[in-house]
């Protein structure tokens, strides 16, 4: 070890450190909040103003005091004898009740497609064969089946949720690490045992991802349903109002239906976060 | 006491697919620490999962502590290179697995896993998410999984190929405290030459496909450090140096890449 001479450094000259960036000092156009608030404000910003100067009709594009006037109105009053909420229920517990039937009946047939080939061969052309079909396609025949009835509606909106659920879920079911099962089967886990403790959490993030893609499809089929012999239901009072060519209430219709999407997207990804906190960590 | 009787291994599983094992026979005694070492793709992690019980062999038998191996069993637990542990389970949670499938009690399983995790030097960690953790206590809580099913042959498959070097040497000692406290029998697989030569008390060197034994090697470089030597002591010693570079010159000679 003689022949080790340890090398000369010479001692750096003191270089002050860069600041590191803090959230604070990011340019104020490359922060997504600012942003968005642009975009949504500039908008109503036009939209007020082709309004009040008279360039669109009422009738064309009502202005935003008045749909938010109208807000209040329906609040209270209602609309074909219901008032705004009534319709806003009656179209959440229709989508919900879809979600249900469509999770309970998607979850297992995806498990089964994904674990045996089989039942992948026997379903997966079934499944691709309407999925593409538009729900209003499709429609004229449920009604013709099942009569115009909640249970038309319903099963309209679960049809349009149950693909991306079994797809999902089989490919979850896939892409569970294989490792992970080995590791399993050498603690002498059991079919049962692997199904619950290995294969169904790793294909959660997937379901959950599939729900979430299925509830925004389930939701936008929702006027579709709601298109044939509905007495309530957002749907309804927008086709009505557009009757009736009363444009608020339209638009009003438009800016719920779009808020209530928002809300179960936000509530969804809460679950996701809540249930899958690994998620890309692991 | 593991087994290996002209054992044949081919991909396909039909005559006339390349053979990855060929005609290997090998036993070795209860409490050993055999390590499989060999060119890259020469079919040693093939042969740690035939023994695992993850394939079946085309011809031949392996049998441990007499009973012969006809899929995976508690009798055999495994550590991998990506540690497979179930994210959605905390450090505690996945220790316990082995216990839970079992059916075994909280409190008893509870007591159990945190037994292994101060083996491994976890002790303070059981609530961390697995996440949080890094490579080399991801490994550690892999061994003590395995260990906690109580198995009688532990079997790695390049446990520490993906940590660092520093990392690596420590969770090459913590491997023969635990193989020391537990006495359990133990396969592991590496391309780390100084690695193997260190932990082996019989060091298999496989040639290349269709592997078979190349060279045979009984050390004790390993069950002096467990005795208390001190690693660095040990491996800058002239005995380990000419094992290390005879091994290596033994891979560097099979090394397909370098034909």
């Amino acid at each position: 070890m003689d022949n080790i001479t340890p090398l000369e450094i010479a001692e750096p000259a003191a270089v002050p450190a860069p600041a590191a960036p803090t959230r604070r000092q990011l340019p104020l156009h490359s922060r997504p909040g600012v942003l968005s608030a642009l975009s949504i404000g500039v908008l109503l910003l036009a939209w007020s103003a082709v309004t009040a100067r008279g360039w669109i009709a009422p009738l064309f594009l009502p202005p935003p005091s008045a749909v938010w006037a109208k807000l209040w109105q329906l609040a209270g009053e209602g609309f074909m004898e219901a008032t705004l909420w009534q319709h806003a229920g009656a179209s959440l517990a229709r989508v919900l009740l879809a979600l249900l039937l469509a999770a309970s009946t998607a979850i297992p047939l995806g498990l089964w497609m994904g674990l045996s080939p089989v039942a992948r061969g026997l379903f997966d052309p079934l499944v691709e064969f309407y999925r593409p079909v538009p729900p209003l396609a499709y429609l004229p025949l449920i009604v013709i089946w099942l009569g115009i009835g909640e249970l038309s509606k319903v099963l309209l909106i679960a049809l349009a949720i149950f693909a991306p659920v079994v797809i999902a879920t089989a490919i979850g079911v896939r892409g569970t690490d294989h490792n992970r099962i080995r590791a399993a089967q050498s603690f002498g886990a059991t079919r049962w045992q692997l199904l619950r403790h290995v294969i169904l959490p790793s294909a959660l993030p997937e379901i959950l991802a599939g729900l979430r893609v299925g509830l925004g499809v389930g939701w936008s089929t929702l006027v579709a349903a709601e298109l044939v012999a509905a007495t309530r239901g957002l749907g309804f009072m927008v086709q009505s109002a557009a009757q009736f060519l009363n444009t608020d209430i339209v638009v009003l219709g438009i800016f719920v239906i779009a808020g209530i999407a928002f809300g179960l997207e936000l509530g969804l990804r809460a679950l996701e976060r809540r249930l899958v906190p690994w998620q890309g960590k692991a | 006491m593991i087994e290996l009787d002209r054992i044949a291994l081919g991909y396909g599983g039909q005559d006339g697919h390349p053979l990855v094992l060929q005609q290997l026979s090998l036993s070795v005694e209860a409490g050993a620490l055999l390590v499989l070492l060999g060119p890259s793709g020469c079919g040693k992690s093939s042969l740690l999962n035939l023994i695992a019980g993850f394939l079946p062999p085309l011809a031949g038998s392996i049998s441990v502590n007499g009973r012969v191996v006809k899929g995976p069993g508690a009798d055999r637990g495994v550590v991998f290179q990506d540690d497979a542990l179930l994210p959605w389970l905390d450090v505690q949670g996945n220790v316990e697995l082995p216990l839970r499938l079992k059916g075994v009690p909280a409190a008893e399983r509870a007591d159990t896993a945190r037994h292994f995790l101060q083996l491994v030097d976890l002790r303070g960690q059981e609530r961390k998410q697995v996440w949080e953790l890094s490579g080399g206590m991801r490994q550690r809580v892999g061994i003590a999984r395995a260990l906690a099913a109580d198995p009688q042959v532990l079997l790695m498959d390049e446990p520490f190929g993906a940590l660092d070097a520093l990392t690596r040497e420590r969770m090459q000692e913590l491997l023969l405290k635990v193989w020391a406290a537990t006495g359990k029998t133990i396969v592991l697989v590496t391309h780390g030459v100084e690695e193997a030569a260190f932990l082996a008390t019989h060091l298999v060197l496989l040639s290349r496909r269709p592997a078979r034994i190349a060279e045979q090697l009984r050390l004790d470089f390993g069950r002096r450090f467990a005795a208390g030597e001190p690693a660095r002591a040990i491996k800058s010693q002239p005995g380990f140096v000419a094992v290390r570079e005879r091994v290596l010159a033994s891979v560097l000679a099979l090394d397909p890449a370098l034909h």
